[in-house]
Protein backbone atom coordinates (compact mmCIF):
# COMPACT_ATOMS: atom_id res chain seq x y z
CA UNK A 1 0.00 0.00 0.00
CA UNK A 2 2.74 2.45 1.01
CA UNK A 3 4.64 1.33 -2.09
CA UNK A 4 1.69 2.12 -4.34
CA UNK A 5 1.33 5.59 -2.84
CA UNK A 6 5.05 6.15 -3.33
CA UNK A 7 4.71 5.12 -6.99
CA UNK A 8 1.87 7.56 -7.56
CA UNK A 9 3.18 10.55 -5.60
CA UNK A 10 6.96 10.41 -5.92
CA UNK A 11 8.87 8.36 -8.43
CA UNK A 12 7.20 7.55 -11.68
CA UNK A 13 4.12 9.51 -10.67
CA UNK A 14 3.40 13.09 -9.80
CA UNK A 15 6.66 14.66 -8.54
CA UNK A 16 8.96 13.03 -11.09
CA UNK A 17 6.65 13.78 -14.04
CA UNK A 18 6.09 17.35 -12.89
CA UNK A 19 9.82 18.07 -12.55
CA UNK A 20 10.72 16.48 -15.88
CA UNK A 21 7.73 18.21 -17.49
CA UNK A 22 9.00 21.58 -16.27
CA UNK A 23 12.47 20.80 -17.60
CA UNK A 24 11.03 19.74 -20.95
CA UNK A 25 8.89 22.86 -21.25
CA UNK A 26 11.98 24.94 -20.50
CA UNK A 27 13.83 23.12 -23.31
CA UNK A 28 10.88 23.86 -25.57
CA UNK A 29 10.96 27.59 -24.77
CA UNK A 30 14.74 27.80 -24.93
CA UNK A 31 14.98 26.09 -28.33
CA UNK A 32 12.15 28.28 -29.63
CA UNK A 33 14.11 31.32 -28.45
CA UNK A 34 17.30 30.10 -30.13
CA UNK A 35 15.38 29.53 -33.37
CA UNK A 36 14.36 33.20 -33.22
CA UNK A 37 17.94 34.32 -32.36
CA UNK A 38 17.01 35.17 -28.77
CA UNK A 39 18.62 34.16 -25.49
CA UNK A 40 15.51 32.67 -23.93
CA UNK A 41 14.29 32.17 -20.36
CA UNK A 42 16.47 30.85 -17.49
CA UNK A 43 16.38 27.19 -16.45
CA UNK A 44 14.05 27.69 -13.49
CA UNK A 45 11.53 29.79 -15.42
CA UNK A 46 8.69 27.19 -15.40
CA UNK A 47 9.16 26.81 -11.64
CA UNK A 48 8.97 30.59 -11.15
CA UNK A 49 5.80 30.74 -13.26
CA UNK A 50 4.24 27.91 -11.28
CA UNK A 51 5.09 29.34 -7.84
CA UNK A 52 3.95 32.80 -8.87
CA UNK A 53 0.61 31.48 -10.11
CA UNK A 54 0.12 29.58 -6.84
CA UNK A 55 0.56 32.85 -4.95
CA UNK A 56 -1.97 34.79 -6.99
CA UNK A 57 -5.61 35.38 -6.18
CA UNK A 58 -8.09 32.82 -7.55
CA UNK A 59 -11.12 34.46 -9.10
CA UNK A 60 -14.31 32.51 -9.85
CA UNK A 61 -16.52 34.30 -12.37
CA UNK A 62 -20.03 35.11 -11.26
CA UNK A 63 -21.62 33.49 -14.33
CA UNK A 64 -19.61 30.28 -13.92
CA UNK A 65 -20.36 27.03 -12.15
CA UNK A 66 -18.09 27.25 -9.11
CA UNK A 67 -17.47 23.59 -8.25
CA UNK A 68 -16.98 22.40 -11.84
CA UNK A 69 -14.80 25.41 -12.60
CA UNK A 70 -12.44 24.66 -9.72
CA UNK A 71 -12.43 20.85 -10.06
CA UNK A 72 -11.82 20.48 -13.80
CA UNK A 73 -8.05 21.25 -13.64
CA UNK A 74 -7.68 18.29 -11.27
CA UNK A 75 -9.17 15.75 -13.73
CA UNK A 76 -6.42 16.27 -16.27
CA UNK A 77 -3.66 16.34 -13.66
CA UNK A 78 -4.82 13.07 -12.09
CA UNK A 79 -5.14 11.38 -15.50
CA UNK A 80 -1.64 12.38 -16.62
CA UNK A 81 -0.17 11.26 -13.32
CA UNK A 82 -1.76 7.81 -13.65
CA UNK A 83 -0.61 7.45 -17.26
CA UNK A 84 2.95 8.35 -16.33
CA UNK A 85 2.95 5.89 -13.43
CA UNK A 86 1.63 3.08 -15.65
CA UNK A 87 4.13 3.74 -18.44
CA UNK A 88 7.21 3.93 -16.20
CA UNK A 89 6.28 0.91 -14.07
CA UNK A 90 5.83 -1.11 -17.26
CA UNK A 91 9.21 0.01 -18.57
CA UNK A 92 11.02 -0.70 -15.30
CA UNK A 93 9.52 -4.18 -14.92
CA UNK A 94 7.51 -5.39 -17.95
CA UNK A 95 5.93 -8.10 -15.81
CA UNK A 96 3.90 -5.49 -13.92
CA UNK A 97 1.27 -5.20 -16.62
CA UNK A 98 -2.39 -6.08 -16.75
CA UNK A 99 -4.75 -7.08 -19.54
CA UNK A 100 -5.81 -4.01 -21.52
CA UNK A 101 -3.61 -1.36 -19.91
CA UNK A 102 -2.98 -0.03 -23.42
CA UNK A 103 -6.69 0.78 -23.69
CA UNK A 104 -6.67 2.35 -20.23
CA UNK A 105 -3.77 4.60 -21.27
CA UNK A 106 -5.56 5.69 -24.47
CA UNK A 107 -8.67 6.57 -22.46
CA UNK A 108 -6.72 8.43 -19.80
CA UNK A 109 -4.82 10.45 -22.40
CA UNK A 110 -8.16 11.85 -23.63
CA UNK A 111 -9.14 13.08 -20.15
CA UNK A 112 -6.94 16.23 -19.97
CA UNK A 113 -8.66 17.57 -23.10
CA UNK A 114 -12.04 16.70 -21.63
CA UNK A 115 -11.08 18.54 -18.44
CA UNK A 116 -10.23 21.60 -20.51
CA UNK A 117 -13.61 21.38 -22.24
CA UNK A 118 -15.51 21.10 -18.94
CA UNK A 119 -13.56 23.99 -17.46
CA UNK A 120 -14.13 26.15 -20.54
CA UNK A 121 -17.88 25.58 -20.50
CA UNK A 122 -18.03 26.11 -16.73
CA UNK A 123 -16.42 29.55 -16.85
CA UNK A 124 -19.43 31.31 -18.34
CA UNK A 125 -17.41 33.31 -20.84
CA UNK A 126 -18.33 33.34 -24.56
CA UNK A 127 -14.71 33.10 -25.70
CA UNK A 128 -14.08 30.20 -23.30
CA UNK A 129 -17.13 28.38 -24.68
CA UNK A 130 -15.85 28.96 -28.19
CA UNK A 131 -12.46 27.56 -27.25
CA UNK A 132 -14.03 24.56 -25.53
CA UNK A 133 -16.20 23.75 -28.54
CA UNK A 134 -13.11 23.96 -30.76
CA UNK A 135 -11.29 21.61 -28.41
CA UNK A 136 -14.21 19.20 -28.69
CA UNK A 137 -14.02 19.28 -32.48
CA UNK A 138 -10.29 18.66 -32.28
CA UNK A 139 -10.82 15.57 -30.12
CA UNK A 140 -13.35 14.23 -32.62
CA UNK A 141 -10.87 14.94 -35.41
CA UNK A 142 -7.63 13.46 -34.08
CA UNK A 143 -8.82 10.52 -31.96
CA UNK A 144 -9.77 8.35 -34.97
CA UNK A 145 -6.36 8.39 -36.75
CA UNK A 146 -4.56 8.30 -33.38
CA UNK A 147 -6.29 5.10 -32.27
CA UNK A 148 -5.84 3.51 -35.71
CA UNK A 149 -2.13 4.36 -35.55
CA UNK A 150 -1.79 2.95 -32.02
CA UNK A 151 -3.51 -0.29 -33.04
CA UNK A 152 -1.13 -0.95 -35.91
CA UNK A 153 1.58 -2.28 -33.53
CA UNK A 154 -1.10 -4.33 -31.75
CA UNK A 155 -2.02 -6.03 -35.02
CA UNK A 156 1.63 -6.60 -35.83
CA UNK A 157 2.12 -8.27 -32.44
CA UNK A 158 -0.84 -10.64 -33.07
CA UNK A 159 -3.26 -8.83 -30.80
CA UNK A 160 -1.28 -8.19 -27.61
CA UNK A 161 -2.92 -5.40 -25.62
CA UNK A 162 -0.60 -5.46 -22.60
CA UNK A 163 2.04 -2.71 -22.68
CA UNK A 164 4.62 -4.93 -20.98
CA UNK A 165 4.13 -7.76 -23.49
CA UNK A 166 4.32 -5.28 -26.38
CA UNK A 167 7.68 -4.08 -25.01
CA UNK A 168 8.98 -7.62 -24.62
CA UNK A 169 7.77 -8.48 -28.14
CA UNK A 170 9.79 -5.53 -29.47
CA UNK A 171 12.87 -6.52 -27.47
CA UNK A 172 12.60 -10.11 -28.70
CA UNK A 173 11.96 -9.31 -32.38
CA UNK A 174 12.57 -5.80 -33.72
CA UNK A 175 10.93 -2.46 -32.94
CA UNK A 176 7.68 -1.66 -34.76
CA UNK A 177 9.22 1.40 -36.40
CA UNK A 178 11.38 -1.00 -38.38
CA UNK A 179 8.61 -1.91 -40.85
CA UNK A 180 6.52 -0.09 -43.47
CA UNK A 181 3.25 -0.25 -41.53
CA UNK A 182 5.00 0.84 -38.33
CA UNK A 183 6.64 3.78 -40.08
CA UNK A 184 3.34 5.01 -41.54
CA UNK A 185 1.56 4.63 -38.20
CA UNK A 186 4.41 6.45 -36.46
CA UNK A 187 4.13 9.49 -38.76
CA UNK A 188 0.36 9.62 -38.20
CA UNK A 189 0.84 9.25 -34.44
CA UNK A 190 3.39 12.11 -34.34
CA UNK A 191 0.99 14.50 -36.06
CA UNK A 192 -1.91 13.41 -33.82
CA UNK A 193 0.38 13.90 -30.81
CA UNK A 194 0.96 17.51 -31.87
CA UNK A 195 -2.83 17.99 -31.87
CA UNK A 196 -3.16 16.22 -28.50
CA UNK A 197 -0.59 18.57 -26.99
CA UNK A 198 -2.39 21.55 -28.64
CA UNK A 199 0.86 22.92 -30.09
CA UNK A 200 1.19 25.28 -32.95
CA UNK A 201 -0.25 23.95 -36.15
CA UNK A 202 -3.17 22.70 -34.06
CA UNK A 203 -3.36 25.20 -31.18
CA UNK A 204 -6.78 26.19 -32.47
CA UNK A 205 -8.63 25.85 -29.12
CA UNK A 206 -6.50 28.50 -27.40
CA UNK A 207 -5.59 30.61 -30.43
CA UNK A 208 -4.05 33.59 -28.69
CA UNK A 209 -4.59 36.04 -31.50
CA UNK A 210 -8.28 35.26 -32.05
CA UNK A 211 -9.91 34.04 -28.85
CA UNK A 212 -7.23 35.20 -26.37
CA UNK A 213 -6.65 32.05 -24.32
CA UNK A 214 -9.72 29.99 -25.18
CA UNK A 215 -10.87 27.75 -22.32
CA UNK A 216 -8.22 29.16 -19.96
CA UNK A 217 -9.41 32.76 -20.28
CA UNK A 218 -11.20 33.02 -16.91
CA UNK A 219 -8.67 30.98 -14.93
CA UNK A 220 -6.29 32.70 -12.54
CA UNK A 221 -4.03 31.67 -9.68
CA UNK A 222 -3.77 28.04 -8.57
CA UNK A 223 -6.22 26.44 -11.10
CA UNK A 224 -4.31 28.07 -13.96
CA UNK A 225 -1.07 26.76 -12.44
CA UNK A 226 -2.55 23.23 -12.45
CA UNK A 227 -3.56 23.59 -16.11
CA UNK A 228 -0.04 24.75 -17.02
CA UNK A 229 1.47 21.86 -15.07
CA UNK A 230 -0.83 19.39 -16.84
CA UNK A 231 0.31 20.68 -20.21
CA UNK A 232 3.99 20.43 -19.27
CA UNK A 233 3.45 16.88 -18.02
CA UNK A 234 1.61 15.97 -21.23
CA UNK A 235 4.63 17.21 -23.18
CA UNK A 236 6.63 14.55 -21.35
CA UNK A 237 4.11 11.71 -21.15
CA UNK A 238 2.61 11.56 -24.66
CA UNK A 239 5.97 11.29 -26.52
CA UNK A 240 7.01 8.68 -23.93
CA UNK A 241 3.90 6.66 -24.84
CA UNK A 242 4.90 6.74 -28.52
CA UNK A 243 8.45 5.71 -27.59
CA UNK A 244 7.00 2.64 -25.86
CA UNK A 245 4.59 1.82 -28.66
CA UNK A 246 6.90 2.22 -31.65
CA UNK A 247 10.54 2.49 -30.54
CA UNK A 248 10.83 -0.16 -27.85
CA UNK A 249 10.76 2.07 -24.79
CA UNK A 250 13.68 2.55 -22.41
CA UNK A 251 15.68 -0.50 -21.35
CA UNK A 252 16.95 -0.03 -17.80
CA UNK A 253 20.45 -1.46 -18.05
CA UNK A 254 23.67 0.50 -18.49
CA UNK A 255 24.05 2.41 -21.75
CA UNK A 256 20.56 1.48 -22.93
CA UNK A 257 19.08 4.13 -20.61
CA UNK A 258 20.90 6.88 -22.51
CA UNK A 259 19.77 5.38 -25.83
CA UNK A 260 16.15 5.39 -24.57
CA UNK A 261 16.40 9.03 -23.50
CA UNK A 262 17.78 9.86 -26.96
CA UNK A 263 14.64 8.36 -28.51
CA UNK A 264 12.51 10.70 -26.42
CA UNK A 265 14.70 13.71 -27.27
CA UNK A 266 14.32 12.91 -30.96
CA UNK A 267 10.53 13.10 -30.63
CA UNK A 268 10.81 16.32 -28.62
CA UNK A 269 12.97 17.92 -31.33
CA UNK A 270 10.40 16.95 -33.97
CA UNK A 271 7.64 18.53 -31.85
CA UNK A 272 9.57 21.76 -31.30
CA UNK A 273 10.56 22.12 -34.94
CA UNK A 274 6.97 21.50 -36.09
CA UNK A 275 5.81 24.09 -33.58
CA UNK A 276 8.26 26.71 -34.82
CA UNK A 277 7.88 26.29 -38.55
CA UNK A 278 4.13 26.17 -38.99
CA UNK A 279 1.26 28.66 -38.96
CA UNK A 280 -2.01 27.89 -37.20
CA UNK A 281 -4.70 26.05 -39.18
CA UNK A 282 -8.39 26.92 -39.13
CA UNK A 283 -10.64 24.45 -37.32
CA UNK A 284 -12.32 23.24 -40.54
CA UNK A 285 -8.94 22.74 -42.20
CA UNK A 286 -7.74 20.72 -39.20
CA UNK A 287 -10.80 18.43 -39.24
CA UNK A 288 -10.48 17.91 -42.99
CA UNK A 289 -6.79 17.15 -42.55
CA UNK A 290 -7.38 14.55 -39.83
CA UNK A 291 -10.44 12.87 -41.31
CA UNK A 292 -9.02 12.95 -44.83
CA UNK A 293 -5.30 12.31 -45.43
CA UNK A 294 -4.42 11.23 -41.88
CA UNK A 295 -7.19 8.64 -41.55
CA UNK A 296 -6.46 7.26 -45.02
CA UNK A 297 -2.78 6.99 -44.17
CA UNK A 298 -3.60 5.27 -40.86
CA UNK A 299 -5.92 2.80 -42.64
CA UNK A 300 -3.15 2.02 -45.14
CA UNK A 301 -0.88 1.33 -42.18
CA UNK A 302 -3.44 -1.03 -40.63
CA UNK A 303 -3.90 -2.92 -43.95
CA UNK A 304 -0.13 -3.24 -44.37
CA UNK A 305 0.09 -4.58 -40.82
CA UNK A 306 -2.56 -7.20 -41.61
CA UNK A 307 -0.53 -8.20 -44.67
CA UNK A 308 2.48 -8.59 -42.39
CA UNK A 309 4.64 -5.83 -43.85
CA UNK B 1 5.71 38.25 -4.34
CA UNK B 2 9.30 37.08 -4.77
CA UNK B 3 8.37 34.77 -7.63
CA UNK B 4 6.46 37.65 -9.20
CA UNK B 5 9.71 39.49 -9.88
CA UNK B 6 11.01 36.52 -11.89
CA UNK B 7 7.90 35.85 -13.94
CA UNK B 8 6.00 38.94 -15.04
CA UNK B 9 3.04 38.43 -17.32
CA UNK B 10 2.06 41.69 -18.94
CA UNK B 11 -1.38 42.81 -20.02
CA UNK B 12 -1.50 45.67 -22.48
CA UNK B 13 -4.22 48.29 -21.90
CA UNK B 14 -4.23 50.77 -24.78
CA UNK B 15 -6.15 53.99 -24.26
CA UNK B 16 -3.70 56.00 -26.31
CA UNK B 17 -5.05 58.45 -28.81
CA UNK B 18 -2.07 58.24 -31.16
CA UNK B 19 -1.11 54.56 -30.61
CA UNK B 20 2.58 55.37 -30.67
CA UNK B 21 3.27 54.05 -27.17
CA UNK B 22 1.42 50.84 -28.06
CA UNK B 23 3.63 50.33 -31.09
CA UNK B 24 6.72 50.87 -28.95
CA UNK B 25 5.43 48.34 -26.39
CA UNK B 26 4.98 45.78 -29.15
CA UNK B 27 8.48 46.68 -30.30
CA UNK B 28 9.85 45.94 -26.85
CA UNK B 29 8.30 42.44 -26.99
CA UNK B 30 10.00 41.48 -30.28
CA UNK B 31 12.96 39.04 -30.40
CA UNK B 32 15.36 42.00 -30.74
CA UNK B 33 14.88 42.98 -27.10
CA UNK B 34 13.99 39.45 -25.90
CA UNK B 35 12.04 40.20 -22.74
CA UNK B 36 11.43 36.47 -22.20
CA UNK B 37 14.90 36.14 -20.65
CA UNK B 38 13.49 38.08 -17.66
CA UNK B 39 10.36 35.94 -17.69
CA UNK B 40 8.23 38.69 -19.18
CA UNK B 41 5.41 37.42 -21.40
CA UNK B 42 2.51 39.17 -23.08
CA UNK B 43 -0.84 37.61 -22.13
CA UNK B 44 -4.20 38.27 -23.69
CA UNK B 45 -6.46 37.68 -20.71
CA UNK B 46 -6.57 40.05 -17.74
CA UNK B 47 -7.03 37.05 -15.43
CA UNK B 48 -3.46 35.94 -16.18
CA UNK B 49 -1.90 39.38 -15.79
CA UNK B 50 0.63 40.50 -13.18
CA UNK B 51 1.31 43.92 -14.67
CA UNK B 52 -1.05 46.21 -16.57
CA UNK B 53 0.86 48.34 -19.04
CA UNK B 54 -1.40 51.35 -19.50
CA UNK B 55 -0.87 53.96 -22.20
CA UNK B 56 -2.58 57.17 -23.21
CA UNK B 57 -4.61 60.01 -21.82
CA UNK B 58 -7.74 58.54 -20.36
CA UNK B 59 -11.20 59.75 -21.35
CA UNK B 60 -14.39 59.39 -19.29
CA UNK B 61 -15.47 56.37 -21.36
CA UNK B 62 -12.13 54.58 -21.05
CA UNK B 63 -11.91 55.35 -17.32
CA UNK B 64 -14.83 52.99 -16.58
CA UNK B 65 -13.12 50.20 -18.51
CA UNK B 66 -9.80 50.78 -16.80
CA UNK B 67 -11.35 50.57 -13.34
CA UNK B 68 -13.24 47.40 -14.28
CA UNK B 69 -10.08 45.83 -15.71
CA UNK B 70 -8.15 46.62 -12.56
CA UNK B 71 -10.85 45.02 -10.45
CA UNK B 72 -10.89 41.93 -12.69
CA UNK B 73 -7.13 41.38 -12.37
CA UNK B 74 -6.05 38.84 -9.73
CA UNK B 75 -4.05 40.54 -6.98
CA UNK B 76 -1.14 41.22 -6.50
CA UNK B 77 -1.31 43.20 -9.71
CA UNK B 78 0.85 46.20 -10.61
CA UNK B 79 0.09 49.09 -12.94
CA UNK B 80 2.77 50.75 -15.06
CA UNK B 81 1.96 54.03 -16.82
CA UNK B 82 3.79 54.17 -20.16
CA UNK B 83 4.28 57.44 -22.02
CA UNK B 84 3.92 61.13 -21.30
CA UNK B 85 0.12 61.12 -21.62
CA UNK B 86 -0.27 58.32 -19.08
CA UNK B 87 2.10 59.99 -16.62
CA UNK B 88 0.96 63.60 -16.74
CA UNK B 89 -1.58 64.00 -19.60
CA UNK B 90 0.64 66.76 -21.13
CA UNK B 91 -1.43 68.74 -23.63
CA UNK B 92 -4.72 66.97 -22.86
CA UNK B 93 -4.61 68.20 -19.26
CA UNK B 94 -7.36 70.82 -19.58
CA UNK B 95 -9.54 68.97 -22.08
CA UNK B 96 -13.25 68.68 -21.15
CA UNK B 97 -13.56 64.93 -21.85
CA UNK B 98 -10.56 63.68 -19.88
CA UNK B 99 -11.05 61.75 -16.65
CA UNK B 100 -7.67 62.65 -15.21
CA UNK B 101 -4.26 60.95 -15.12
CA UNK B 102 -3.99 57.24 -14.38
CA UNK B 103 -2.90 57.61 -10.77
CA UNK B 104 -6.14 59.37 -9.98
CA UNK B 105 -8.11 56.26 -11.02
CA UNK B 106 -6.01 53.22 -10.08
CA UNK B 107 -2.82 52.85 -8.01
CA UNK B 108 0.18 53.27 -10.33
CA UNK B 109 3.47 51.62 -9.32
CA UNK B 110 5.85 52.94 -11.98
CA UNK B 111 5.97 55.79 -14.47
CA UNK B 112 7.84 55.57 -17.76
CA UNK B 113 7.91 59.05 -19.39
CA UNK B 114 8.64 59.74 -23.04
CA UNK B 115 6.64 60.50 -26.15
CA UNK B 116 6.86 57.64 -26.95
CA UNK B 117 9.38 55.97 -24.57
CA UNK B 118 12.01 53.83 -26.26
CA UNK B 119 11.88 50.06 -25.65
CA UNK B 120 15.14 50.45 -23.71
CA UNK B 121 13.43 52.98 -21.46
CA UNK B 122 10.58 50.55 -20.83
CA UNK B 123 12.98 47.74 -19.94
CA UNK B 124 14.78 50.10 -17.56
CA UNK B 125 11.47 51.08 -15.98
CA UNK B 126 10.56 47.42 -15.46
CA UNK B 127 14.01 46.69 -13.98
CA UNK B 128 13.59 49.57 -11.53
CA UNK B 129 10.15 48.28 -10.60
CA UNK B 130 11.59 44.80 -9.96
CA UNK B 131 14.37 46.28 -7.79
CA UNK B 132 11.83 48.25 -5.78
CA UNK B 133 9.73 45.08 -5.32
CA UNK B 134 12.73 43.10 -4.13
CA UNK B 135 13.49 45.72 -1.49
CA UNK B 136 9.98 45.15 -0.23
Amino acid sequence: MAKTIFYFIVFPGFLFTALVGMLVSWIDRKVTARVQWRVGPPLLQPLYDFVKLLGKETIVPQAGAKLTFLLSPLFGLAAVTIVSTLLWLVMISPGQTFLGDLIVVIYLLAIPSIGVIIGGFASGNPLASLGASREMKMILAYELPFILAIFTPVIKAQGIIRLGDLLQYQWANSIFLNSWSGLIAFVVAIICMQAKLALVPFDIPEAETEIIAGPYIEYSGAPLALYKLTRWMMLFVVPMFLVIMFMGGIVFSGWHILWGILKYVLLLVIIILMRNTNPRLRIDQAIKFFWGPMTILAVIGVILAFLGL
Amino acid sequence: MKALTKSIWVFHFAAASCNNCDIEILDALTPRFDLERFGILLVGSIRHADVILATGAISHKAAVRLKRLYEQAPKPCLVVAVGACACSMTMFRDSYNMAGPFDGLVPVHAYIPGCPPKPEAMIMGVVKLIKALKKG
